[in-house]
């Protein structure tokens, strides 16, 4: 094990690598769930974006509400995917499964990371599904193959996320019934409280607080912005970046500390 | 990947403890195994065989108390106790959801065995426990005792000096019973691995265990070969005797809910 560090980084990618790979293969075994979950984002457009759309005062100045909300949509449909993560962990728990990982040397962080990264592809899949729902309704999508790389990033990094806050959440709650409690609580507030079916100047001044230090709302404004022709961003692509990626990587050291306590 | 212990004992614990809350559920264990045999450690339900296991797998810390494992230090070298065990738990570990050859492919990749070694591996391996013509189906259609030879199969990828097994038979019926036997044999045969299994089956510790270790009320009560524990208890005594002996005294006021939902899931999984 005294190897070298670029050495020790190719191990720990493979390791990274095993996780995510096992995941994606679960995937492909049985694809159906990306079919179900590409529902919620088309009631979500095509219900509720038709309705409000016809409400004035929401929306921007440049574009239709409908194009307001598309981005919104997007992260809301990465976040509903990657937010039952931690599910997955209990029952992988209560099956033994976990137990398996925990007993080889490879790092707890690669497990983390891994179980994310395979979150973030499932997160991908989501986005081709409200691109392709976006295009039929109409909606000012830019198709700039620079901006779609750069949505895919964003995207990838917000299932990393959420699905890493989601498993913390299930290493401290650890059974199922608790997390489906908590899971529903925890997910309403992140979506309400964020920028994603309205803008944040018209809430109030204490939920505009709670929104700015909801890593939901800076990857809306970063949607926003790469997703729609003429997007304008409201924090700038910099600081939305900067936070999704430093609260991702402080959440992924907690989940890397707590993750073992699921198996004592 | 294989370092071999240095001293002679592949497991040896010194007052290993492990306490919750108030509550010793293990208490000042000295355990030693020595290379290359097959060690059982038997003891009625609630004894803290699982306790100790998990320990002995790095997951869950001791309370007090010392541990080597394959030469590694239990608590500061962690890892490298990782990197030189196999552990199958009672439950079921193998993923359903991939197929028998993902399953061990994964094995391969955690436990860091070179890209280009890894597909002659997994099928030697398959080969060896029987399930080459399985490797591309799903595990979850797996049979109970194909699911037990994946899982040990899973374990032992890296080669390890020690398996350690939590009662590897539950829910079999006699021939599979049988087969894993004999892979746990095989396993010794070909890599010289040293193996601890717990058991409730003393039928299991006859067929298989070189020495056996009884543990009861979170202590290792005794320690000996099946026959040298049968001849304490007289001329015609079986294993059933020696266990009723120790287990028969308790039997009524342990908690048992939590064991028993446990071997029930599992004896399910793998049925």
């Amino acid at each position: 094990m005294d190897k070298s560090i670029p050495a020790r980084v190719l191990d720990y990618a493979t390791e990274v690598h095993a996780v995510a790979d096992a995941e994606l293969r679960k995937l492909r075994h049985d694809p159906s769930e990306l079919l179900t979950r590409a529902i919620q984002p088309a009631i979500w457009l095509v219900l509720f974006g038709e309705v409000m759309a016809q409400v004035r005062g929401l929306g921007s100045d440049q574009g239709s509400y409908l194009d307001f909300l598309a981005p919104g949509i997007l992260a809301q449909s990465v976040l509903f995917a990657a937010i039952f993560y931690g599910i997955a962990a209990i029952w992988e728990r209560d099956l033994g499964v976990l137990h398996r990982y925990m007993v080889s040397p490879a790092p707890r962080s690669a497990l983390v990371l891994g179980k994310a990264i395979s979150s973030a592809v499932r997160g991908l899949s989501q986005a081709v599904v409200v691109y392709l729902l976006a295009l039929v309704l109409g909606i000012a999508v830019d198709l700039n193959p620079v901006d779609l790389l750069a949505v895919a990033g964003l995207i990838a990094l917000g299932s990393a996320l959420f699905s890493t806050f989601s498993l913390i959440i299930a290493c401290l709650v650890k059974t199922r019934e608790r997390f489906m409690g908590i899971g529903q609580v925890l997910t309403m507030p992140i979506f309400f409280a964020s920028n994603a079916i309205y803008p944040i100047d018209i809430m109030p001044d204490w939920l505009k607080a709670v929104s700015l230090a909801n890593p939901l709302t800076y990857q809306v404004d970063a949607l926003r912005t790469l997703m729609l022709t003429g997007g304008v961003s409201k924090f700038g692509l910099g600081i939305d970046c900067f936070m999704l990626a430093v609260i991702t990587i402080v959440l992924v050291g907690i989940a890397a500390r707590l993750y073992p306590r699921l198996t004592t | 990947m294989s370092q071999s212990a240095s001293g002679d004992a592949i497991i040896r614990t010194k007052s290993l403890t492990k306490a919750f809350a108030d509550h010793l559920v293990v208490e000042d264990v000295d355990l030693e195994v020595r290379p290359q045999e097959i060690f059982g450690l038997i003891g009625p339900n609630g004894a803290g065989k699982s306790t100790l296991i998990k320990m002995l797998t790095t997951l869950l810390p001791s309370t007090s108390g010392e541990a080597s494992i394959a030469g590694f230090d239990l608590r500061r070298e962690a890892r490298r106790v990782r990197a030189n065990i196999g552990y199958v738990p009672q439950l079921l570990s193998a993923d359903g959801a991939l197929t028998g050859y993902e399953n061990l492919l994964l094995s391969t990749r955690l436990y860091l065995i070179p890209r280009r070694e890894r597909d002659v591996r997994i099928r030697e391996a398959l080969e060896m426990s029987g399930l080459g013509d399985a490797a591309d189906r799903l595990a979850q259609h797996y049979s109970g005792g194909m699911l037990r030879r994946l899982e040990i199969t899973q374990s032992t990828m890296h080669r390890p000096p020690l398996l350690i097994m939590d009662e590897p038979t539950v829910g079999l019926d006699p021939v599979a019973r049988e087969a894993i036997w004999s892979h746990i044999r095989d396993l010794r045969g070909h890599f010289g691995t040293t193996i601890l299994i717990t058991t409730h089956v003393m039928e299991e510790v006859e067929a298989l265990c070189d020495r056996v270790g009884i543990l009861h009320g979170g202590k290792l009560e005794k320690v000996g070969t099946p026959n040298e524990l049968k001849a304490e208890i007289g001329p015609d005594a079986t294993l059933d005797d020696v266990f009723a002996r120790i287990a028969g005294e308790d039997m009524a006021n342990v908690d048992n809910y939590g064991d028993a939902r446990l071997a029930r899931r599992s004896a399910n999984a793998h049925g």
